[in-house]
């Protein structure tokens, strides 16, 4: 058995998973009960001003039958009261002392607030603080929230006023409402944060009702742009994660990988690219707290069956394989093939590629089942054919390459040779 | 033993007719089974459809909450899409050709998206069709089966006035008159011909027969083309001895009794032999079973691997504990005081194949005797060999002979459906109606 054991900045869990700032982290019985599920971690939902909530506050983007895909919440940090929080956060670390118990914050804009608010939270014996510079709606307006993470010299101010009074190590939590996290994420490692977690939710509309023509969420005939999370937003978390493990400032510092984690596989996609831990949010809120079980069984298993022994041995392996265009090898070329025997005749790689990439798909009529094969000189080895086809593994790409050699772009135009030609 | 009605309680012959394939329950069973479809493209259900319904297109409309616009997509291929979808063998046509089971999975369930669709098009009484100018012409329809509302459905569209003369009171044919009542409710069938009707330009005269009522001379006379969708007529004769008995009954009127007299009023015996393997057949042996009697068995003169209905169909008999007898023909019906008392068969064996390319079925001499009170001949039907031959229409022992999928001999005279196929599928009868209205707006120089 591999050993999945957690150490981020110093602080321990038994395993990577920890639940996100967020609705499922608001109060104590939420949080024993995902510490008895098996939760390494939570992250505190976010402790600051005071706030009013509105109904209603969540909205789903569904694809096909599956519900929520990307889930839209305007909710705003936590509304109790201050005092039963920081009670409640004591209660928990006392009762599961091994789990992390990070706590969120989210002061006034004005120092004296946020040392204040850290002095209390410090109290509690919680183990590290999250700066949320990320939400995106409610907060912003007030100056919080993403106003702070938008602007990076506001944000290196306020982690300078954190680092001025936290004794216990502090995650800054990055906003994805940017064109690139990178310059937030270099001030704050300069002001000096000791980690920084990512992403926040992304603002977003998820869609309007067609007969009261009102967007979602609805709160009395109105609404307003919400924060995107979920699957849908994975793939958005993953590359901007990347930007982060590559910047040599901001890869200082260790980073939390948040973004519609879901699965083990998820979770290990992140680390791969450099986080040392994922935040899980969405996927609970859909499930429940019991998804952790698989989580922590997949990634044992696929680690042993890697031979690795702990998480360092595989954190930030995939980092240095995402490179820039003019990089890659254009000798590469890989040619789609057809397993006729697995082939369920449904056509779906011919029209696409027939539609809507390079007409490299024949198609023998029969009836009922026409035959379709690759025309091999034509396609230009899209993957297209192979991502439609509803079978696992009946189209496979073949490696053909046009010649052995690396040869890159830069290289390709040097030597003058044939563009357009396909 | 005894040949006798009104054998259940009320309760109990609404339960053994009760819908045998149920509609969904609720718009989310439907919108899981519609997102279950692949979306093939030039997909296998719609090739096997004998009207090319398109099936991904339709199914893809259920899960975009385009209902509209999935039951025009339907009837713009089959205006029965409705009927259809609850008495097509889909076994052996689109669900059969459904790409899921090349992956041993369950085929969608089409029919049932079908019927989803099409009821709610039905219930709302939404016309999706509107009719285009008139173009003056006149066209008559005999007979207000599958195939004649089809075809009348299609020349309505394209602004042509059409009358259609059905010789029974209702419209709908065998989907009304000849198939199971757990399968169709009179009552749908009438809502069905209702609907199909709404489109306005068509008007029918019921009770009106060809050859009696009406003669082709005077519809050829009267109106610019003539459609002759006239069906086949009662079930083929054993031509053995005592066929004459009482209780040797032919399973279309059976069939027909159950659904135009009512469930108490068709008597039925308590040992019942059905003679045939086809869909009919089938359908009057479970229906016997299911009106009370005591034992039914299926009798038919080749093997299971020739038999003419579906698995399925076969399946639904047995479920009902109808018992079947392969490898026996029909020798004689032994009776005393007029009525049924024994039924003698042959025993056969399989010999060469015959023109169907299946192995035809050898008398061995043997011979054994069931003691039966009740006969259901069901070994096909017969077509209208004498009214066609009158009417000097090229046939071939009566069924129509056409050419380009529906012009007869005589010009301006056009079939198709049961009466120039011999008896095949409602779906059969609804493109044939197609063809024979694409014939006809050819002939009168319309689109």
């Amino acid at each position: 058995m591999a050993d999945i054991s957690s150490n981020f900045l110093g602080i321990k869990s038994p395993n990577p998973f920890w639940l996100a700032s967020a609705p499922p982290t608001d109060k104590k019985v939420n949080v024993l009960r995902a510490f008895e599920a098996g939760w390494g971690g939570v992250v505190w939902k976010t402790l600051g001003s005071q706030v009013k909530n509105v109904s209603s506050r969540y909205l789903a983007v569904n694809f096909g039958a599956k519900k929520m895909m990307g889930l839209n919440n305007i909710e705003l940090i936590s509304d109790r009261p201050l005092d039963l929080n920081l009670k409640e956060i004591k209660e928990c670390i006392r009762l599961f002392p091994d789990r992390a118990m990070v706590v969120s914050l989210m002061a006034d804009n004005d120092k004296k607030s946020w040392h204040e608010l850290i002095r209390k939270v410090e109290d509690t014996g919680a183990h590290g603080l999250e700066l949320n510079f990320g939400c995106p709606h409610g907060m912003t307006e007030r100056g919080m929230g993403a106003a702070v993470g938008q602007d990076p010299e506001i944000a290196c101010m306020v982690v300078e006023w954190v680092m001025e009074a936290a004794t216990i190590p502090v995650i800054t939590k990055l906003t994805p409402n940017v064109h690139s996290v990178v310059p937030t994420g270099r001030s704050v490692v300069k002001a000096g944060t000791n980690g920084l977690s990512l992403i926040n939710t992304i603002q977003s509309v998820t869609g309007i009702d067609l007969d009261t023509f009102v967007p979602n969420p609805y709160v009395a005939g109105k609404s307003v742009f919400g924060g995107y999370c979920g699957p849908a937003v994975k793939p958005i978390a993953l590359k901007m994660l990347t930007t982060i493990s590559q910047d040599e400032i901001t890869n200082k510092v260790p980073i939390s990988g948040i973004g519609g984690v879901s699965t083990w596989k998820d979770a290990v996609e992140f680390m791969l690219l450099g986080a040392s831990n994922v935040q899980v949010c969405t996927a609970a809120m859909n499930y429940g707290f019991r998804i952790v079980e698989d989580m922590i069984e997949g990634m044992n298993n696929w680690m042993d069956e890697k031979g690795f022994k702990t998480l360092d041995d595989f954190i930030g392996k995939s980092v240095e394989k995402i490179t820039h265009w003019e990089d890659l090898d254009i000798n590469y070329h890989h040619i789609a093939k057809i397993n006729q025997d697995k082939c369920i005749h449904c056509g779906l790689c011919y029209i696409a590629c027939e539609d809507a990439s390079h007409q490299s798909i024949n198609l023998a009529y029969g009836k009922p089942y026409n035959t379709y094969t690759v025309k091999e000189e034509e396609c230009v080895g899209c993957n297209l054919c192979k991502l439609v086809c509803p079978v696992n593994e009946c189209i496979t790409m073949e490696e053909h390459r046009v010649a052995p050699e690396y040869l890159n772009w830069i290289e390709f135009q040097k030597r003058g040779l044939p563009l357009n030609d396909h | 033993m005894a040949i006798s009605n009104n054998r259940l309680s009320k309760e109990q012959y609404a339960e053994n007719f009760t819908d045998i394939h149920p509609p969904f329950e609720t718009a989310d069973a439907a919108l899981v089974e519609a997102n279950r479809c692949l979306f093939c493209y030039d997909a296998p259900c719609t090739k096997s459809c004998p009207t090319g319904i398109n099936v991904p297109k339709f199914i893809k409309q259920i899960a975009t909450d385009n209902i509209k616009g999935s039951a025009h997509t339907i009837f713009s291929s089959n205006i029965m899409g409705a009927g259809c979808s609850k008495v097509c063998p889909v076994e052996k046509l689109c669900e059969g050709a459904c790409v899921y089971n090349l992956m041993e999975e369950e085929p969608i369930e089409i029919a049932r998206l079908q019927r989803y669709a099409t009821e709610k098009a039905m219930a709302g009484n939404w016309q999706l069709f509107q009719r285009k100018g008139s173009t003056g012409k006149k066209v008559a329809v005999v007979g207000a089966g599958p195939a004649g509302l089809s075809c009348a459905h299609v020349l309505a569209r394209e602004g042509v006035d059409v009358t259609i003369y059905e010789k029974e009171g209702k419209g709908g044919g065998l989907m009304t008159y000849g198939i199971a009542a757990y399968k169709v409710t009179p009552q749908f069938c009438e809502d069905e011909v209702n609907y199909i009707l709404g489109i306005g330009g068509i008007e029918v005269k019921y009770s009106q027969e060809l050859g009696k009522d009406i003669s082709l001379a005077e519809l050829k006379k009267n109106f610019d083309a003539v459609y002759l969708g006239i069906g086949v007529g009662v079930a083929r004769k054993l031509d053995i001895p005592g066929e004459k008995l009482e209780g040797v009954v032919d399973a279309i009127q059976f069939i027909y009794d159950i659904r135009a007299k009512g469930y108490p009023s068709v008597p039925v015996g308590d040992k019942v032999a059905v003679i045939g393997m086809g869909m009919t057949a089938i359908d009057a042996a479970t229906q016997a079973k299911r009106l009370g009697a005591k034992e039914v068995t299926l009798v038919y003169r080749r093997t299971e691997a020739e038999k003419p209905c579906t698995d399925v169909e076969l399946d639904i008999a047995k479920l009902d504990g109808c018992e079947v007898i392969w490898l026996a023909a029909p020798q004689k019906v032994k009776g005393s005081g007029g009525k049924v008392k024994q039924l003698v068969c042959s025993v056969m064996k399989l010999g060469e194949p015959d023109a169907s390319g299946r192995r035809s079925p050898v008398d061995t001499g043997e011979t054994f005797t069931m003691n039966v009170d009740m006969v259901i001949k069901a070994a096909g039907q017969v077509p209208f060999e004498k009214l066609v031959s009158k009417y000097k229409l090229d046939n071939t022992y009566g069924k129509l002979v056409v050419k380009d999928k529906a012009s007869t001999n005589i010009k301006g005279v056009f079939a198709g459906g049961d009466a120039v196929n011999g008896g095949k599928e409602v779906v059969d009868a609804v493109q044939a109606g197609k063809d024979g209205a694409a014939a006809i707006l050819r002939y009168l120089n319309i689109q």
